[in-house]
């Protein structure tokens, strides 16, 4: 069982068929295109906040409309080109096998689901939204990803059942479940009755205090499925292969995969704490939510334990850097996240900005450099190149993206306890102390550290896409002898 | 053994299967009883399905993405209740699809902010939010007031509602575009309107150089926001869920 783990050293014969690498190459292009997209309207809307007058009295540039654009971006142009790109690198390598289906399924998977954000994205912007987080694109949009969704499924499913390994990767546990709870949470969350065949808008199948726990049980696990188990797949086979060393532990992957994908699903419902949502409905939440700490730190432990006599290569592999601090953010954001889920500090820190805080460090510090790691790794692989253009650029964005991250965070913090404490504060007489523009106001200078701190990671992004660009254009290697990948495809 | 992990991790379809259950038990337990628990909704006299005119008043709320600023969920703080109002009921909500209880607060909570202002207040207000209040941070909406409603379309709305659950009487749908004018007119006779939909808010919401503006929709829909449910003639025990 261990040698599905640990990198079997037997040099296996390649594949019949060669891998699939133009889609996954067209993946990375569009994740770095899609992220540069997300984080330059990140920056809009946070500057909105200090600056109203950015909203340029447009409706299609209000702070409502272009906020979905910001999160979907975020997580599923972004993230979700990363992982779908990732996961088709990593089954056939894994599985030794080339994607089920033939080059135009994959193609039609790429095209479908960058066809899918654009309607989402234009939806937006004119106003057409069902005003669910993380789940705004109206009916049309929803039965068009549903589509892509299941091929994907299929596509993976299919190389998974062809591999011509006995094992299935820790990874692909990882990336099939979030495929496969992916599908179940966005149809269930979905389902809407159209006002007509030919409009956009739709009413939700559920209403009231039923409709917000759907809402968040499909919300919380967008989070656990899409932003946490696939970027752990991404985890499993990336870190290994950078630090070039077994994971940690096979024992703790079993262990942990079982356990956070059972534990994830009952967290919805501490996004409504003190809400109209029954106390026994919270309180399960809560409850679920604090356990889920273990798990989460079991990933954690495995994937930073992996680097056991290989941390001297921090030094000199500054993509590796990015992987590794993805992990301890994951561990930071999965200790912060459970802490939060605890009624009465949720009381606090519930409705204010300390909720945007963690949120950023969960997507900026571990979506967004997990997948900045594995691009790192995978552009000099995909293009057979000798490596990148410049590993100092790879510092440089590094640091940049990481002084951003701390301005964010530490900012939203404050701004978030600021304001959860001005609301509550009552003055010497009994009466509430600040009105609420008050809290509004005081919000200014935190708001102003949070753009530049957004503005820091979107220069690092930039940086990247020039060093990916330059290294992409570099002269390619004829013979590919450097990286082990190609020549052990077993993995 | 047949669940041991060696056996799942070269079975695909077991995975996949194992995955599945593993990740229905949490959301089955805690979803399911809410439909049949029947004090989830409390038992309050007072909601009702909203008015035609307050309907495409929330269609704009949605459509602005006003629920990623403002809250409509009142928390049982001594803090929440004193700035907002008694503390949200389950009930309150009971016809909204999609629920619109929000995340945030860059904007203060609107579950009750019916009748709070007045109208030409919030006229003011969505033209530009800093004629009124200096420190708001909220983009300004004066396109709103260009806008006419689609009058003829909301009946179509009132019965896509119907199908997915809320109690719309085909003399409702009927006369849906006949309860907007009503609404709206402040000389209009507004029996027949608030015989079928209590409490709400007829008058002018500033009107529109075309009918009635979307601006006038929205506005309806705030004034009535949080006022269904009379607060004086309910128990405690009431509430309880």
């Amino acid at each position: 069982m261990t040698a599905a783990i640990s990198a079997p050293a037997s040099a296996a014969s390649p594949a019949s068929e060669p891998y699939n690498e133009d889609v996954v190459r067209a993946f990375m292009v569009a994740t770095m295109f899609w992220g540069i997209v997300a984080f330059s309207v990140g920056v809009l809307i946070g500057c909105q906040l200090a600056f109203p007058a950015l909203n340029f009295g447009l409706e299609w540039t209000t702070f409502g409309r272009l906020r979905p654009v910001h999160t979907s971006a975020a997580i599923f142009a972004f993230g979700g080109n990363a992982l779908l790109g990732t996961s088709f690198y990593v089954v056939q390598r894994t599985c030794r096998a080339t994607l089920w289906g033939g080059r135009g399924t994959a193609w039609f998977i790429f095209w479908g689901y960058q066809f899918f954000i654009v309607i989402a994205a234009l939806g937006y912007v004119e106003g057409v939204t069902k005003a669910r987080e993380y789940a705004e694109p109206e009916w049309y949009t929803d039965l068009w990803l549903t589509l892509v969704w299941v091929l994907y499924l299929v596509v993976f499913l299919g190389t998974v059942l062809k591999r011509r390994e006995p094992h299935i990767y820790v990874a692909n546990w990882f990336y099939l479940a979030f495929i496969v709870t992916i599908a179940v949470l966005h149809i269930v969350n979905n389902l809407t009755m159209p006002v007509s065949f030919f409009g956009a808008k739709s009413y939700s199948l559920f209403a009231g205090v039923q409709d917000a726990l759907v809402q968040w049980w499909y919300g919380h696990n967008a989070v656990g499925f899409f932003l946490t188990a696939g970027f752990l797949g991404m985890m499993y086979y990336f870190i290994p292969k950078q630090a070039d060393r077994p994971i940690y532990s096979y024992r703790l992957s079993v262990v942990h995969f079982w356990a956070l994908i059972f534990l994830y699903i009952w967290a919805g419902p501490h996004h409504l704490h003190y809400t109209a949502l029954p106390d026994w409905a919270q309180t399960l939440g809560m409850v679920f939510s604090v356990m889920l700490w273990m798990p989460s730190w079991g990933g954690m432990i495995n994937g930073l334990m992996t680097l056991s006599g290989a941390w001297y290569k921090l030094r000199t592999d500054p993509a590796l850097r990015f992987s590794v601090t993805a992990v301890a953010f994951y561990g930071m954001s999965t200790f912060e996240g459970p802490m939060m889920s605890i009624r009465q500090v949720n009381g606090l820190s519930h409705y204010t900005n300390w909720t945007i805080g963690h949120v950023h460090s969960g997507a900026l510090g571990w979506v967004a450099f997990i997948s900045f790691g594995a691009v790192y790794y995978l552009v000099p692989v995909l293009w057979k190149r000798p490596g990148l253009y410049s590993t100092r650029l790879v510092a440089y964005h590094y640091w940049i993206a990481t002084i951003g991250i701390v301005l964010y965070i530490t900012s939203m913090w404050v701004a978030g306890i600021t304001q959860g404490l001005m609301w509550r504060a009552y003055d010497q007489f009994g009466f509430l102390q600040y009105s609420f523009s008050e809290s509004v106001s005081a919000m200014h200078p935190y708001y102003l550290i949070r753009a530049l701190g957004g503005a820091c990671f979107l220069a690092g992004a930039l940086i990247m896409a020039y060093n990916l660009w330059r290294t992409i254009r570099e002269p390619m290697v004829t013979r590919y002898v450097s990286a082990a990948a190609i020549a052990r495809p077993a993995e | 053994m047949r669940f041991r992990q060696p056996v799942i991790e070269k079975n695909a379809i077991l995975l996949l299967v194992l995955t599945l259950i593993t990740i229905s038990i949490g959301g089955i337990v805690e979803i399911v009883p809410l439909f049949t628990i029947e004090t989830t909704i409390e038992r309050v006299n007072g909601v009702r399905p909203y008015s035609p005119l307050e309907l495409a008043g929330r269609d704009i709320y949605v459509r602005e993405g006003c629920y990623l600023c403002h809250s409509q969920q009142i928390r049982p703080f001594r803090d929440e209740v004193e700035r907002y109002g008694h503390y949200s009921l389950a009930a309150e909500s009971m016809y909204d699809h999609p629920f619109q209880w929000g995340s945030e607060r860059n904007g203060p909570d609107l579950a009750r902010v019916g009748g709070k202002y007045s109208n030409d207040w919030h006229v003011a207000h969505l033209d530009n939010p800093r004629d009124v209040v200096p420190e708001s941070i909220m983009p300004p909406y004066a396109f709103l007031g260009h806008r006419a409603v689609d009058l003829d379309r909301l009946a179509d709305h009132l019965r896509a509602l119907r199908v997915v659950g809320v109690p719309y009487t085909d003399e409702m749908i009927a006369d849906a575009k006949a309860d907007a004018l009503a609404q709206i007119d402040p000389t209009a006779d507004a029996t027949a309107l608030l015989k079928r939909y209590p409490g709400a808010v007829t008058g002018g919401f500033g009107g529109s150089p075309n009918g009635i503006s979307e601006r006038d929709a929205l506005i309806a829909y705030l004034q009535m926001l949080g006022t269904l449910v009379k607060f004086r003639d309910i128990a405690p025990e009431d509430l309880r869920q």
